[in-house]
């Protein structure tokens, strides 16, 4: 028994030590990263976070990132809730084909439409917007919300909806205040990865901005590049990308599980 | 039974269009640049199919297909069984799960190329606490920048690292469905741990664990940011997979014609193991 416990316990230690070095290396001067090795940064400074937060080009990065992530995560779940629904409850011609093909979006090598997406996206004048990213993003982002909202909805019985209609509700009546409460975990569930993917994806937001909407990645391979072997900087841009995500997943704590099963358990 | 109603058609039109728009034109270019060859100034000439025959001649991409199947089949192997050892050993109620559950997830959430440069700090020779550990203390000479099995190595844990935990949640939600009436049922009847395991959990774990190789297959088939920000592809070519090879080809060296082939034919690969799989999932959800 004790024995079990222990393996839980060392695969979070495995997933914490990488993090640990980099908020370590984030509070560390230069000098004292080049100089050698060090478990614990012998003098504690603040100065990289002050740069941070102190660039606008830095900091405009994170807001960037979270504007169109949260572009992204609305659309697609105001587009995803209806299709969901029908998916759920009625058959139709065609309704296999089509939603095996936005499931094959999922699956799209991200790599094959970053030049299409560049061009479409510069015809259309968007590039170097956020709604580009947010509506590129959606290539992917739709199936996914599209696929878990079924699956919460399949969990909800159809006698529901029946018996709303017996009671004479119209149909945005019964899906706003009966429905959508009933499904809200799922709701939550579907924002939390719409949120997920879209923050953590990179090249297709890299390829589409160039100054404007320019996200806090593209930020950390410029500076990367140009400002030499500033370790300690990148090290505490990268410990702030992980906050965000540190926080919703906190909010959907008690669905997690559930929702990394799509809904389907 | 599901209500027969040709208007959920319009239930599903916004959907469609916004999809169709970032899918459809999209890949009419990449169909377009296949079967043409330009010389710049927008002068395109008919090529017909010979881009896909250079492309499925070429040792290039014969070599980043091989190495994209090692790692993708490395991964699965790697992960699934160890995905489903932690899940079986996590508590199943109590304060540690929450605290289990958001721990794991944490490096799901963090992006890409984060990741990427994380781990590049971390297996530094001299200065990162892995390749340090390596190096003086066990004294295993280690630089994957150097060397190509480190360097696969490298990037393998460092998915592993990315990536288990998606599998430990599936298998967790899948064991949690499970009513306590089954595992009594099995005390009485005295069953083995093993046959615990092979009839109760593993049948109850079969929807979510092939979701999980469904979307580990093609996360890691379509694998770009983590490995480019790690190894750069390299050292050497050793470890450019099959999506930095493409935008090395289609960014890098502005070969339209052979990048949109490739394109195709990648999408193609990846979209005929997603319909195996679809199949395969539809057959366990018409069986429940």
């Amino acid at each position: 028994m004790r024995l079990k416990s222990l393996v839980p316990i060392l695969y979070i230690l495995f997933l914490m030590l990488p993090i640990y070095w980099l908020v370590a290396m984030s509070f560390k001067t230069t000098n004292e990263i080049l100089s050698g090795f060090t478990l614990f940064p012998q003098t504690w400074t603040f100065a990289n976070y002050i740069d941070i937060f102190t660039d606008p080009t830095w900091y405009w990065g994170y807001i960037n990132s979270i504007i169109y992530v949260t572009i992204n995560t609305v659309i697609s779940i105001t587009v995803a809730l209806p299709a969901a629904y029908a998916f759920s409850r009625y058959s139709f011609v065609g309704d296999k084909h089509l939603f095996f093909w936005l499931l094959t979006n999922r699956m799209a090598p991200a790599a094959v439409f970053a030049l299409p997406f560049f061009q479409l996206y510069s015809a259309v004048g968007l590039f170097d917007t956020h709604l580009a990213v947010a509506l590129a993003h959606c290539l992917f982002n739709v199936p996914l919300a599209v696929w878990i909202l079924e699956g919460f909805m399949s969990g909800v019985p159809k006698e529901l909806d029946e018996t709303a209609y017996v009671d004479g509700y119209s149909f945005p009546r019964f899906f706003m205040t009966i429905f959508l409460p009933a499904i809200k975990s799922g709701v939550g569930v579907a924002a939390f990865f719409c949120f997920m993917f879209s923050w953590v994806e990179m090249l297709l937001s890299k390829t589409l901005t160039a100054v404007e909407a320019k996200p806090i990645a593209a930020v950390m391979t410029r500076t990367a590049s140009s400002a030499g072997y500033e370790l300690g900087l990148l090290a505490a841009a990268g410990t702030l990308t992980i906050i965000p995500g540190a926080i919703v997943i906190y909010f959907v704590r008690n669905y997690i599980a559930k929702g990394f099963a799509l809904g389907r358990v | 039974m599901k209500t027969q109603n040709q208007r959920a058609w319009f239930f599903v039109t916004p959907v469609l269009l916004l999809v169709a728009f970032n899918a459809l034109i999209p890949m009419m270019t990449v169909v377009n640049y296949s079967v043409q060859e330009t010389f710049g100034d927008n002068l395109f000439f008919w090529q017909g199919l010979d881009w896909f025959e250079q492309v499925l001649r070429s040792e290039r991409f014969h070599n980043a297909l091989g190495r994209q199947f090692l790692f993708t089949f490395l991964i699965l192997i790697i992960e699934v069984p160890l995905g489903v050892a932690i899940a079986l050993s996590m508590p199943k109620k109590g304060f540690w799960v929450p605290f289990c559950l958001v721990t794991m997830a944490l490096p799901m959430l963090i992006p890409w190329n984060v990741v990427g440069a994380m781990w590049n700090i971390f297996t530094l020779p001299d200065i990162g606490l892995l390749g340090y550990f390596l190096n003086h203390t066990l004294g295993i000479s280690y630089d994957m920048t150097q060397n190509p099995i480190a360097a696969w190595v490298t990037i393998i844990v460092m998915d592993v690292w990315h990536w288990t935990s998606l599998v430990v949640l599936l298998a967790y939600a899948g064991l949690v469905s499970i009513p306590n009436a089954y595992y009594q049922a099995a005390e009485i009847d005295g069953a083995s741990r093993w046959a615990v395991f092979r009839f109760i959990q593993l049948p109850k774990m079969k929807t979510v664990l092939t979701i999980a190789v469904l979307l580990r297959f093609m996360d890691s088939f379509n694998i770009y940011t983590e490995p480019f920000v790690l190894t750069g592809g390299g050292p050497g070519n050793s470890t450019t997979l099959l999506s930095i090879d493409l935008v090395k080809i289609a960014l890098g060296q502005f070969d339209l014609g052979p990048a949109a082939a490739m394109s195709l034919i990648y999408f193609a690969i990846t979209l005929f193991a997603s319909w195996l799989f679809y199949t395969l999932m539809t057959m366990n959800d018409n069986k429940s």
